[in-house]
Protein backbone atom coordinates (compact mmCIF):
# COMPACT_ATOMS: atom_id res chain seq x y z
CA UNK A 1 0.00 0.00 0.00
CA UNK A 2 3.08 2.62 0.13
CA UNK A 3 4.41 1.06 -3.01
CA UNK A 4 3.58 4.52 -4.80
CA UNK A 5 6.04 6.14 -2.24
CA UNK A 6 9.46 4.49 -3.37
CA UNK A 7 11.47 6.52 -4.46
CA UNK A 8 9.41 10.31 -3.44
CA UNK A 9 11.62 12.42 -1.42
CA UNK A 10 10.94 15.39 0.53
CA UNK A 11 12.72 19.12 0.15
CA UNK A 12 15.50 20.12 1.93
CA UNK A 13 14.49 21.73 5.80
CA UNK A 14 17.43 23.76 7.27
CA UNK A 15 18.20 22.29 10.83
CA UNK A 16 20.72 23.93 13.23
CA UNK A 17 22.62 21.59 15.78
CA UNK A 18 21.11 23.70 18.77
CA UNK A 19 23.80 23.48 21.77
CA UNK A 20 20.45 23.35 24.17
CA UNK A 21 18.91 20.56 22.19
CA UNK A 22 22.00 18.37 22.19
CA UNK A 23 22.52 18.90 26.05
CA UNK A 24 18.90 17.89 26.45
CA UNK A 25 19.12 14.94 24.68
CA UNK A 26 22.97 13.56 26.05
CA UNK A 27 21.25 13.89 29.35
CA UNK A 28 18.26 12.02 28.26
CA UNK A 29 20.03 9.05 27.19
CA UNK A 30 22.38 9.33 30.07
CA UNK A 31 25.53 10.45 28.32
CA UNK A 32 25.97 14.09 29.63
CA UNK A 33 29.67 14.05 28.80
CA UNK A 34 31.71 16.39 28.52
CA UNK A 35 32.53 16.08 24.60
CA UNK A 36 29.03 16.77 23.75
CA UNK A 37 28.07 19.48 25.98
CA UNK A 38 31.57 21.54 27.74
CA UNK A 39 32.34 23.97 25.47
CA UNK A 40 35.41 25.32 27.73
CA UNK A 41 36.96 21.93 27.85
CA UNK A 42 36.22 21.32 24.16
CA UNK A 43 37.24 23.77 21.48
CA UNK A 44 34.08 21.96 19.64
CA UNK A 45 31.45 19.54 20.67
CA UNK A 46 29.96 17.21 18.89
CA UNK A 47 26.40 15.25 18.98
CA UNK A 48 25.84 11.74 20.07
CA UNK A 49 25.34 9.83 17.11
CA UNK A 50 21.61 8.77 17.51
CA UNK A 51 20.79 12.95 18.14
CA UNK A 52 19.67 13.08 14.23
CA UNK A 53 16.06 11.87 15.46
CA UNK A 54 14.98 15.39 16.66
CA UNK A 55 15.68 17.29 13.24
CA UNK A 56 13.42 18.43 10.87
CA UNK A 57 13.77 16.01 7.49
CA UNK A 58 10.16 17.71 5.67
CA UNK A 59 7.36 15.69 4.39
CA UNK A 60 7.24 13.42 1.89
CA UNK A 61 4.13 13.43 -0.33
CA UNK A 62 1.71 10.53 -0.68
CA UNK A 63 3.50 8.76 2.80
CA UNK A 64 0.20 8.85 5.51
CA UNK A 65 1.79 6.94 8.29
CA UNK A 66 -0.13 6.09 10.80
CA UNK A 67 0.36 7.78 14.52
CA UNK A 68 0.03 4.70 16.24
CA UNK A 69 0.69 0.75 15.66
CA UNK A 70 3.70 1.11 13.91
CA UNK A 71 6.98 -0.85 15.06
CA UNK A 72 10.33 0.06 15.01
CA UNK A 73 12.11 -2.75 13.36
CA UNK A 74 15.72 -1.64 12.33
CA UNK A 75 17.90 1.44 12.72
CA UNK A 76 21.25 2.36 11.26
CA UNK A 77 22.89 5.17 11.00
CA UNK A 78 26.39 6.31 9.27
CA UNK A 79 28.46 8.83 9.44
CA UNK A 80 31.02 10.57 6.87
CA UNK A 81 32.48 12.34 10.50
CA UNK A 82 30.67 13.73 13.67
CA UNK A 83 27.78 16.02 13.69
CA UNK A 84 28.98 19.32 15.23
CA UNK A 85 27.25 21.64 17.88
CA UNK A 86 26.23 24.80 16.32
CA UNK A 87 26.20 23.84 12.63
CA UNK A 88 23.28 24.02 9.92
CA UNK A 89 22.62 21.71 7.91
CA UNK A 90 20.20 20.40 5.25
CA UNK A 91 17.87 17.43 5.59
CA UNK A 92 15.74 15.81 3.66
CA UNK A 93 14.01 12.21 3.55
CA UNK A 94 13.44 9.17 0.87
CA UNK A 95 11.45 6.31 1.12
CA UNK A 96 13.47 3.59 -0.10
CA UNK A 97 11.19 0.30 -0.43
CA UNK A 98 8.51 -1.03 0.74
CA UNK A 99 6.70 -4.69 0.68
CA UNK A 100 5.40 -6.79 2.32
CA UNK A 101 5.83 -10.55 4.09
CA UNK A 102 3.57 -12.65 5.63
CA UNK A 103 4.11 -13.39 9.29
CA UNK A 104 2.80 -15.14 12.37
CA UNK A 105 0.57 -12.51 12.77
CA UNK A 106 -0.98 -11.60 9.49
CA UNK A 107 1.03 -10.01 6.80
CA UNK A 108 3.19 -7.53 7.79
CA UNK A 109 4.44 -4.87 5.88
CA UNK A 110 8.11 -3.65 5.55
CA UNK A 111 8.99 0.75 5.28
CA UNK A 112 12.47 1.48 4.46
CA UNK A 113 12.74 5.36 5.27
CA UNK A 114 16.14 6.92 4.68
CA UNK A 115 17.29 10.30 5.97
CA UNK A 116 20.16 12.69 4.93
CA UNK A 117 22.24 15.15 6.49
CA UNK A 118 24.39 17.54 4.55
CA UNK A 119 26.29 20.60 5.18
CA UNK A 120 25.71 23.57 3.32
CA UNK A 121 27.63 23.05 0.21
CA UNK A 122 25.61 19.53 0.12
CA UNK A 123 28.17 17.34 1.28
CA UNK A 124 26.94 14.23 3.15
CA UNK A 125 27.38 14.37 7.07
CA UNK A 126 25.10 11.51 8.05
CA UNK A 127 22.93 9.11 6.79
CA UNK A 128 20.27 7.14 8.22
CA UNK A 129 18.12 4.03 7.33
CA UNK A 130 14.90 3.13 9.44
CA UNK A 131 12.97 -0.04 8.79
CA UNK A 132 9.41 0.29 10.19
CA UNK A 133 6.85 -2.49 10.21
CA UNK A 134 3.11 -1.89 9.73
CA UNK A 135 1.29 -4.86 11.13
CA UNK A 136 -1.65 -6.09 9.24
CA UNK A 137 -4.30 -4.82 11.88
CA UNK A 138 -2.72 -1.04 11.29
CA UNK A 139 -3.17 -1.47 7.64
CA UNK A 140 -6.97 -2.78 7.78
CA UNK A 141 -7.70 0.33 9.66
CA UNK A 142 -5.77 2.48 7.44
CA UNK A 143 -8.30 1.36 4.59
CA UNK A 144 -11.55 2.30 6.31
CA UNK B 1 49.07 3.44 22.06
CA UNK B 2 45.64 5.03 22.47
CA UNK B 3 42.95 2.98 24.55
CA UNK B 4 40.96 1.44 21.84
CA UNK B 5 44.61 0.46 19.47
CA UNK B 6 45.21 -2.29 22.56
CA UNK B 7 42.04 -3.76 22.04
CA UNK B 8 41.83 -7.34 20.17
CA UNK B 9 38.75 -9.45 18.45
CA UNK B 10 36.77 -11.13 21.80
CA UNK B 11 38.07 -8.17 24.08
CA UNK B 12 35.16 -5.98 25.82
CA UNK B 13 34.56 -2.54 26.69
CA UNK B 14 33.48 -1.74 29.96
CA UNK B 15 30.10 -3.18 30.54
CA UNK B 16 27.39 -0.56 31.87
CA UNK B 17 24.46 -1.49 33.84
CA UNK B 18 21.50 1.09 33.97
CA UNK B 19 19.83 2.01 37.06
CA UNK B 20 16.11 0.43 37.13
CA UNK B 21 13.72 2.07 33.61
CA UNK B 22 12.02 4.58 35.50
CA UNK B 23 8.84 6.23 33.52
CA UNK B 24 10.62 9.80 33.84
CA UNK B 25 13.44 8.45 31.75
CA UNK B 26 11.20 7.76 28.98
CA UNK B 27 8.91 10.79 29.57
CA UNK B 28 12.05 12.85 29.11
CA UNK B 29 13.33 10.88 26.09
CA UNK B 30 10.06 11.56 24.58
CA UNK B 31 10.82 15.36 25.56
CA UNK B 32 14.10 15.41 24.00
CA UNK B 33 13.75 13.62 20.79
CA UNK B 34 9.97 15.10 19.75
CA UNK B 35 9.13 10.90 19.85
CA UNK B 36 5.53 11.69 21.84
CA UNK B 37 4.10 7.96 20.88
CA UNK B 38 1.86 7.70 24.21
CA UNK B 39 2.78 3.88 24.07
CA UNK B 40 6.19 5.08 25.67
CA UNK B 41 4.45 7.25 28.08
CA UNK B 42 0.79 6.60 29.29
CA UNK B 43 -0.21 3.26 30.55
CA UNK B 44 -3.63 3.30 29.32
CA UNK B 45 -2.49 4.23 25.44
CA UNK B 46 0.07 0.94 25.57
CA UNK B 47 -2.45 -1.21 26.85
CA UNK B 48 -4.95 -0.09 23.93
CA UNK B 49 -2.24 -1.20 21.97
CA UNK B 50 -1.90 -4.59 23.94
CA UNK B 51 1.04 -4.19 26.00
CA UNK B 52 1.16 -4.58 29.59
CA UNK B 53 2.01 -1.37 29.95
CA UNK B 54 4.59 1.27 28.76
CA UNK B 55 7.99 0.55 26.87
CA UNK B 56 10.86 2.38 26.27
CA UNK B 57 11.26 3.75 22.92
CA UNK B 58 13.55 1.58 21.32
CA UNK B 59 15.70 4.82 20.41
CA UNK B 60 16.52 5.43 23.91
CA UNK B 61 17.73 2.05 24.43
CA UNK B 62 20.18 2.27 21.14
CA UNK B 63 21.16 5.86 22.76
CA UNK B 64 22.39 4.37 25.67
CA UNK B 65 23.90 1.73 24.19
CA UNK B 66 26.42 4.28 21.88
CA UNK B 67 27.70 5.82 25.18
CA UNK B 68 30.09 3.05 25.44
CA UNK B 69 32.41 4.53 22.90
CA UNK B 70 31.49 8.18 24.11
CA UNK B 71 34.98 8.02 26.37
CA UNK B 72 36.61 7.50 22.93
CA UNK B 73 35.74 10.06 21.20
CA UNK B 74 39.15 11.50 21.38
CA UNK B 75 40.45 8.71 19.38
CA UNK B 76 37.81 8.61 16.50
CA UNK B 77 34.03 8.47 15.65
CA UNK B 78 31.44 6.00 15.23
CA UNK B 79 31.17 5.83 11.48
CA UNK B 80 28.66 2.65 11.69
CA UNK B 81 26.05 1.99 14.06
CA UNK B 82 23.14 -0.67 13.07
CA UNK B 83 20.73 -1.81 15.37
CA UNK B 84 17.68 -4.76 14.99
CA UNK B 85 15.16 -3.89 18.19
CA UNK B 86 14.27 -7.63 19.27
CA UNK B 87 12.75 -6.83 22.56
CA UNK B 88 10.28 -4.82 24.41
CA UNK B 89 12.09 -3.19 27.29
CA UNK B 90 9.57 -2.25 30.59
CA UNK B 91 9.40 0.24 33.45
CA UNK B 92 11.54 -1.29 36.16
CA UNK B 93 13.70 -3.55 33.85
CA UNK B 94 17.43 -3.15 34.25
CA UNK B 95 19.34 -3.13 31.10
CA UNK B 96 22.92 -3.92 30.73
CA UNK B 97 24.99 -2.63 27.47
CA UNK B 98 27.77 -4.04 25.97
CA UNK B 99 30.01 -3.86 23.28
CA UNK B 100 32.99 -6.52 21.85
CA UNK B 101 35.82 -6.35 19.58
CA UNK B 102 35.32 -7.91 16.28
CA UNK B 103 38.24 -7.11 14.58
CA UNK B 104 40.52 -4.27 15.25
CA UNK B 105 42.28 -2.71 11.85
CA UNK B 106 44.12 -0.07 10.73
CA UNK B 107 41.74 2.29 10.15
CA UNK B 108 38.37 1.24 12.29
CA UNK B 109 37.47 -1.16 14.56
CA UNK B 110 34.48 -3.49 14.60
CA UNK B 111 32.19 -4.32 17.13
CA UNK B 112 29.32 -6.37 17.89
CA UNK B 113 27.29 -4.73 20.60
CA UNK B 114 23.85 -5.56 22.26
CA UNK B 115 21.92 -4.33 25.44
CA UNK B 116 20.00 -7.04 27.25
CA UNK B 117 17.39 -7.22 30.37
CA UNK B 118 17.83 -8.58 34.15
CA UNK B 119 16.48 -11.91 32.23
CA UNK B 120 19.13 -12.04 29.79
CA UNK B 121 17.06 -11.65 26.73
CA UNK B 122 18.87 -9.77 24.36
CA UNK B 123 16.64 -6.21 23.55
CA UNK B 124 18.37 -5.02 20.59
CA UNK B 125 21.45 -6.18 19.00
CA UNK B 126 23.90 -4.69 16.22
CA UNK B 127 26.98 -3.48 14.90
CA UNK B 128 29.23 -0.15 15.30
CA UNK B 129 31.99 0.48 12.95
CA UNK B 130 34.39 2.88 14.99
CA UNK B 131 36.84 5.02 12.82
CA UNK B 132 40.29 5.94 14.25
CA UNK B 133 40.35 8.18 11.05
CA UNK B 134 40.73 11.81 13.00
CA UNK B 135 39.39 14.16 10.45
CA UNK B 136 39.92 18.08 10.71
CA UNK B 137 36.56 18.40 12.33
CA UNK B 138 36.96 15.39 14.70
CA UNK B 139 40.00 17.33 16.46
CA UNK B 140 38.03 19.05 19.14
Amino acid sequence: MFEQAIGKKSDKVKNTVERGAVKKFAEAIGDPHPVFIDDVKFSRNIAPPTFPRVFDYGTIQDLDLPKKGLIHGEQNYHYERPLLVGEEILCYAEVEDYYERSGKSGDMGFLKVKRYGEDLEGKLIFSEEQVVIITEAVRKEMQV
Amino acid sequence: MTLLGELQAGDSLDTVTLPAVTRLDLIKYAGASGDYNPIHTIDEEAKKAGLPGVIAHGMWTMGNLAKLFTPYYEEGFIQDYSIRFKGMVFVNDIISLHAVVDANREEEITFDVFAENQDGKSVIEGHVVFCKRLTEVATY
